[in-house]
């Protein structure tokens, strides 16, 4: 179905960088240097995780004449804001800056990012808002980065991949959670990975359907550490966000790691309760792509299993092609869960969109 | 989590007086060195002097310590003499093929590490050794266990002629293999020996573990046993989008598989997931003719154990019914410490005829008894 | 309710414990610390025997990282899933509310007592001057 009412706020869009080019005014003086020098303003570094070009990340009609999908300011005005009557955006930049495997460059890259996202897109148009892209295997740069574009409020969150070098509640993460519960930004987990290892533990799959369908099992994998690791506990204040995921993997996920908690928790006793209740807490996930069941009454049953209805919030995942014409929402939800979905839950969970 | 204070004596339930069919059972050798008589001098050297060597960091220990001696047993398994749990038939009958009235029980040892091991010459002469123990030191004392074939997976020749080898012999049932191989199962490297299974008459039992030197999460290795355990399901998720985006069973349409021990309350989403990006990605993947879902439906088993236990019990019933009745198989998984019992696992109560189809009839046709 | 005797208190050490059968029931008598407790030997999860399992303390953290080992003796970890179980309350580490071991009444009593009745003794020889775990069901 569609939007019912204009003033939601979709949590998950994706501008996209056109090239490399574009970053290199926003470079400090010494890595642009740099990078001319080595000429990677020429190669895009794109992520192979979201090969633009891939019908499931470009749908046909939110394509412009010229350059990839997410490229053109005012396509994506009329179409993503104006389209479904959006009150805020979440700009959720899905670059290959933070793959990059030098610490350093990684994050002079990101910068360079965030810097372009505020002037070139957040200035206008007061509708977007944006999530600080880090370079996550570098900690402290991180939390640097974090600290940096906190003070543009428009800034609401952090963003980094499900699928990195180290899983995301190992401790050395933390300086990022910390610098993050602290400005009172949530840390937006989005699918995707830097391929430093295969995206399932069989290995690597062929064909990019598997890799896709192999993001919401990296959730499950994501979920298991931050709360195994006591990321809740440490940071009873963090809240993360699962982006571009689906949600009906979730009681499945729940009831197995609070099976295996009740017999294992002695290995982790910080954990002061079940898996599913820190999640309950603390995780929100975005609804595109939905994984739908194909009857009404299974998807029914799915909404009571979650057992929250402040977990979802809407997203439309533009430019990513997985509805057609307006139907960003979900046929069956629940009249008392859409409302929170649009609106409500989202402002709870991003405490900077309330001015 | 409702209440469950079981005051109750153990009632010989239904399930019970049915004959059940365990999927799942675990024998042990009392010492490694009982698969010697099945080996030759060379590899009988090798086994004593450098071992078996897989793809982890610890000789004789799993990556993850288990929360139980013995890497996890129950802790009411150990036989009196000091020997490794599922070692000893007597205690075996004991406690679950008479206990619970089991008509078969279909072995999966973990032991022999035949289908990992990095020297596949060693690694086959030890699935040989592992089968012919399995066949003479249990099925032959006690029919009503059923033998799994193990095969040295990353040594294709080797795997197909034991393949070929146990076709025909009524003690083996099932060929037994651990996806955690180098690569996905569904790759095109591994079809011939899935096609040796399907033309010599055997299911697979797809059963985890193997150590595939991949870490456990896409996003690298955790650090405790309290998320590598619940990380089985997704291992299984991986399985069997492999086996069906690969296009395996569009390539060899009788071959049938069960997962065990993945539990499966993850299925259905990963089957409606499956589909719904099957037909936006469907040009990388013409050699698919039907939905991901009809594959599924068509060609997996799943086991129950480890029996996931929702807040609301009887919303497994549900998972049941969207799975498919006739698709899900009751394991126990003796003697491992997350273990279930026959009479309890459900926390809802099933019908007589989900009973028999749970507890029996599905797993009699999967493995062709009776 | 009956109260039946069970063994003489200086038969179950302080740290030990013993599984008997009272009327048709298996139980395990405790003894923490010179307390004397009984659960039912059935763990409410799957049915294991309960009271076969490790006696233990309590596994804690007041922080990711800072472990802290207390109440020793007073945890029991059931054999098969590991559920831990206040030995005192029969309450489940996991759901203390929803999810408890069945627990009995557990008394340490004279022999000279027991002499005047009523008592159920089958098992156990009763001599004045000792001292029995009477268990109450
Ligand atoms: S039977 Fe005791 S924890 Fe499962």
């Amino acid at each position: 179905m569609s939007v019912p009412a204009p003033g939601a706020i979709d949590c998950d869009i994706h501008p996209a960088l056109p090239g490399m080019q574009a970053l290199v005014p926003y470079l400090d003086e010494y890595w642009r240097a740099h990078i001319l020098m080595r000429g990677l303003e020429r190669d895009n570094y794109t992520a192979s995780a979201f090969p633009p070009n891939a019908p499931i990340n470009c749908r046909p009609d939110w394509k412009p004449a010229k350059g990839s999908a997410g490229t053109d300011l005012e396509l994506l005005r009329a179409q993503a804001l104006d389209g479904f009557g959006t009150r805020y955006a979440i700009c959720n930049v899905l670059h290959g800056a933070p793959a990059v495997f030098s610490e350093d460059l990684s994050a002079a890259m990101c910068r360079a990012i965030n810097d372009w996202l505020a002037a070139e897109w957040l200035s206008k148009d007061d509708r977007l808002r944006a999530s600080i892209v880090v370079p996550m295997h570098s900690p402290e740069l991180a939390a640097k980065e974090i600290e940096r574009m906190a003070a543009d409020p428009r800034f609401v969150q952090v963003l980094v991949w499900e699928m990195g070098e180290l899983p995301l509640g190992r401790r050395i993460h933390w300086p990022i959670y910390r610098a993050a519960e602290r400005l009172d930004l949530p840390i937006g987990i989005h699918a995707g990975s830097s391929y430093r290892h295969p995206p399932t533990n069989l290995g690597w799959p062929s064909y990019y359907l598997e890799d896709y369908v192999s993001w919401s099992t990296g959730f499950a994998g994501v979920l298991n550490s931050l709360i195994t690791e006591g990321v809740f506990v440490e940071f009873p204040r963090l809240k993360v966000v699962l982006m571009e995921s689906g949600v009906t993997w979730l009681p499945g996920w729940m009831w197995r790691a609070d099976k295996t908690w009740r017999g294992v928790r002695a290995e982790v006793p910080w954990l002061e309760k079940s898996p599913a209740a820190y999640a309950r807490e603390h995780v929100r996930l975005t609804v595109q792509p939905f994984d739908a069941p194909p009857r009404a009454d299974q998807l029914q049953r799915i909404i009571e299993e979650i057992g929250s209805d402040e977990m979802l919030l809407f997203s439309t995942d533009y430019p990513h092609w997985h509805f057609d014409d307006k139907d960003a929402l979900p046929d069956g939800l629940p009249e008392h869960l859409l409302r929170k979905l649009l609106v409500d839950n989202a402002l709870k969970t991003f405490p900077r969109l309330s001015p | 989590m409702n209440v469950a204070v079981i005051d109750r004596q153990p009632d010989i339930s239904s399930q019970t007086k049915l004959g059940i069919v365990d999927c799942d059972i675990h024998p042990y050798t009392k010492s490694p060195a009982d698969l010697d008589q099945f080996l030759s001098e060379r590899w009988r050297k090798m086994r004593a002097s450098i071992g078996g060597r897989s793809r982890s960091p610890f000789a004789n220990a799993p990556n993850y310590p288990r929360m139980s001696p013995f890497t996890g047993m129950r802790m009411d398994s150990y036989p009196k003499d000091g020997t490794h749990p599922g070692s000893d038939l007597g205690m075996m009958q004991e406690q679950l093929l008479d206990l619970f009235n089991v008509s078969y029980g279909l072995m999966m040892p973990l032991l022999g590490r035949g289908a990992d091991e990095r020297n596949v010459e060693f690694g086959a002469a030890m699935a040989t050794a592992a089968n012919e123990w399995e066949a003479q030191v249990w099925c032959d004392r006690e029919p009503r266990l059923k033998a799994g074939v193990q095969i040295p997976l990353e040594y294709t020749e080797a795997a197909i002629k034991e393949i070929e080898k146990r076709a025909g012999d009524r003690r083996f049932t099932h060929v037994m293999i651990p996806p955690r191989g180098l690569e996905p199962l569904g790759r095109r490297r591994y079809w011939p020996i899935l096609e040796a299974c399907a033309a010599n008459g055997f299911s697979i039992a797809l059963h985890l573990g193997g150590t595939s030197g991949h870490p456990s999460t896409g996003g690298g290795w955790p650090s405790f046993y309290h998320e590598e355990h619940p990380s089985y399901p997704q291992s299984k998720e991986a399985l069997v989008t492999s086996l069906v985006i690969e296009g395996v069973f569009e390539h060899i349409p009788n071959l049938r598989v069960a997962l065990v021990e993945g539990g499966f309350a993850w299925l259905p989403s990963l089957t409606w997931r499956l589909d719904k990006h099957y037909k936006r990605l469907r040009e990388e993947v013409p050699h698919l003719k039907r939905l991901p879902s009809e594959y599924i439906r068509s060609n997996i088993w799943v086991t129950t154990q480890p029996i996931e236990e929702p807040e609301r019990p009887e919303d497994l019933l549900a998972t049941c019914e969207w799975i498919g009745w006739d698709r899900i198989m009751f394991s126990t998984d003796y003697p491992h410490w997350d273990q279930d019992d026959p009479r309890y696992a459900f926390k809802a109560p099933l019908t007589e005829q989900q009973k028999r189809m749970v507890f029996r009839e599905n797993a009699l046709a999967f493995y062709g008894l009776e | 309710m009956a109260r039946h005797v069970v063994a003489p208190a200086s038969e179950i050490a302080p740290g030990k414990s013993k599984i008997v059968d009272v009327a048709g029931r298996s139980i395990g008598v405790f003894n923490v610390n010179g307390e004397f407790f009984a659960l039912i030997n059935r763990c409410p999860h799957e049915g294991a025997p309960l009271c076969i399992g490790f006696v233990l303390g309590r596994f804690t953290a007041d922080r990711p990282g800072e472990y802290r080992l207390e109440r020793h003796g007073e945890m029991l970890r059931c054999p098969w899933h590991g559920w831990e179980f206040d030995i005192k309350t029969g309450q489940s580490w996991c759901h203390p509310e929803s999810v408890k071991a069945r627990t009995y009444q557990v008394e340490v009593v004279p022999g000279e007592a027991l002499a005047k009745g009523p008592f159920v003794a089958e098992t156990v020889p009763v001599s004045v001057e000792q001292n029995y775990v009477v268990v109450e069901l």
